[in-house]
């Protein structure tokens, strides 16, 4: 398998951060170079293996569904680049 | 005074601090002075001296009151991943621009009530993603080994990383100890470098809550500083259960201090052959062996013991914590806090790419790059399934060696600290800076590293001590019957007292 500049633009694009074209090749050949290297998995036999998830050994616990926090939008609001009557995260004009 | 003072161990302080030889405000003073002087080293990205002298004063009056904590009075640097109320935390990244939390880390909150101070926050690489704190926004920080001619580093070695602010103002003397922390090594691999120790719990053992970040099941806090001991006070006080965190363990924190026993009788010590790779310096495989003798002298028994599966942790980390990393660092889209940019008539997803853009560095980008196409239609089941399966083997090889032994010795890098810049030009050879201490991670297990001695280049090398899952205290034991036949006194080159 081999990612080439527009794979690279495909993945930018998810991941939402730009890509100039004048990077696009050495990134699709660093990138390729990663993938090489973890290629060597396909090596190892998992079938019948029960995927990791977690190292944690424990049975994710429950709470009572009641509210236990919150009340302090000034707080949230406080490291906002941009807010609105105190009340609102703001962003660029996203409807026309 | 002042130089003595940087000098000692937490655990030296706190008996004069008991015994009233001088005070915490003293201890804290000594301390902000040293870090004054540790400028050329890069390492603080924010020095918070005015928090620690009112947290020495508290400290002052609880010894008066004779009502003093487990770690009263002793000036700890905090990683910068770690958020502090409304003190500027960046995880050395442009992103977090003028980020100052409204909330307090668990782990950084339980320092705070055994009584230690905050000097300042200190650097990493961005997000904690590599081994060197090259990736750090704020520059680099220069390991205190490099060379020094009173005036300037005639040569610039890494710290390590991703904890190197906190190795490098630990080893210079100008913090007692540090909180780090590792997703694959960036507690361990630092420590080596700088000479000092440096314990990874178990996965679950501390609080992740209000630590930015990176590979949440990688993801773990702990201590660094320059003794066990040391280590295991540090620990005591950071570790403990937290509903804020699902994956915390609601397990007693047992008092691995008043147990720490160097005596290795009975203790069987596993060597895994696997770790023997090719193309590790001889120096370095031959420090492992004398290890392996000094804890046979103290009463072990030395096994060779086998685990198939580590060739491929390294690949399996490069798949499952870029995975995470893209999911993790989503957030940051510069709506909620830190960098925006704006395009001049762009819509929201272009404000989104051009932020992320300026506010990410180069390796968090190809991380997130590697994660998001990992992670992606059609690649899920190839690559991300594919490593957790792989990971499960890897874990379960590690289970089974743990019938047999107690606690499993190796070197903690393939290196000793190198110059800065070096590997930077192939992500695949820094990487592998952590096959020693990855696979341990991917297992959840707790890991220490503890000097050894010095290598050829007169530069530490550590030694990595992997245990049971919540056997801190085997973890321990074993580093501190290194700790006392390695004898490790060096100094680095650079001292900031």
């Amino acid at each position: 398998m081999t990612i080439d500049r527009a794979t690279v633009q495909k993945i930018a694009n998810l991941a939402r951060i730009e890509v100039p074209a004048n990077e696009e090749e050495a990134l699709a050949s660093q990138l390729n170079g990663i993938f090489k290297f973890i290629e060597q998995l396909n090596e190892v036999d998992t079938k019948g293996v029960t995927p990791m998830t977690t190292a944690a050994k424990v049975k994710l616990p429950y709470r009572k569904d009641v509210v236990s926090d919150g009340g302090y939008a000034a707080d949230l609001l406080a490291n906002a680049p941009d807010a609105a009557n105190d009340e609102y995260f703001a962003v660029p004009k996203v409807i026309e | 005074m002042t130089t003595q003072l940087t000098h000692l161990t937490i655990a030296e302080a706190l008996e004069g601090l008991k015994a009233k030889k001088f005070s915490a405000t003293e201890l804290t003073e000594a301390h902000i002075a040293a870090m004054a002087k540790a400028k050329p080293l890069n390492a603080f990205i924010t020095e918070t001296p005015e928090i620690a002298r009112a947290q020495a004063k508290a400290s002052d009056a609880r010894y008066a009151k004779g009502e003093a904590g487990l770690l009263d009075g002793i000036p700890l640097a905090i990683k910068d991943l770690y958020c502090t109320k409304d003190v500027l935390t960046t995880a050395s990244s442009h992103i977090l621009d003028g980020f100052k939390p409204k909330y307090e880390s668990t782990v950084t909150t339980n320092l705070w009530k055994a009584g230690a101070n905050m000097l300042g926050k200190v650097a990493l690489d961005e997000f904690a993603m590599g081994s060197s704190t090259t990736t750090n926004y704020y520059g680099n920080v220069i390991n205190p080994w490099s060379k020094w001619n009173g005036k300037e580093f005639t040569e610039k070695l890494v710290p390590g990383g991703s904890s190197g602010g906190s190795s490098a103002v630990i080893a210079a003397r100008c913090a007692m100890g540090a909180t780090g922390t590792d997703t694959g090594g960036s507690i361990r691999q630092p420590a080596s470098f700088t000479g000092i120790s440096g314990i990874k719990p178990t996965y679950g053992r501390c609080s992740r809550w209000g630590i930015i970040a990176f590979a949440s099941s990688l993801d773990q806090a702990g201590p660094m500083a320059r003794s066990v001991k040391d280590c295991a006070l540090m620990l005591q006080a950071m570790a403990g259960h937290d509903p804020k965190d699902s994956t915390s363990v609601d397990v007693a924190v047992p008092d691995w201090v008043k147990k720490l026993a160097p005596q290795m009788k009975g203790k069987r010590i596993g060597i895994p052959k696997e770790y023997r790779v090719d193309g590790i310096p001889k120096e370095i495989d031959d420090m492992w062996m004398k290890a392996a003798e000094w804890l046979k002298a103290a009463g072990a028994e030395i096994v060779e013991v086998s685990l198939p599966h580590t060739k491929y942790a390294v690949p399996t980390y490069y798949i499952i914590a870029p995975a995470e990393c893209s999911s993790n660092l989503a957030r940051y889209d510069g709506v909620k806090y830190g960098l925006r940019e704006e395009v001049e008539g762009g819509s929201l997803a272009d404000m989104y790419k051009a932020t992320r853009r300026a506010g990410f560095g180069k390796e968090v980008r190809r991380r997130i790059l590697v994660g998001t196409y990992v992670l992606s239609a059609g690649y899920y089941d190839a690559y991300y399934t594919k490593a957790l399966c792989v990971r499960a083997k890897i874990a379960e090889d590690f289970r089974k060696v743990f019938e047999s032994v107690d606690a499993l010795l190796t070197p903690t890098a393939p290196s000793t600290a190198f110059v800065i810049g070096a590997n930077e030009d192939d992500p695949v050879k820094m990487y592998l800076n952590d096959i020693f201490t990855i696979p341990a991670s991917l297992a959840g297990l707790p890991c220490m590293s503890v000097p050894g001695g010095l290598a050829a280049d007169s530069l530490p090398l550590g030694l990595h001590v992997i245990g049971k899952p919540f056997d801190e205290q085997t973890v321990l034991d074993v580093s501190l019957a290194l700790e006392e036949a390695a004898k490790f006194t060096a100094m680095p080159h650079f001292l900031a007292a």
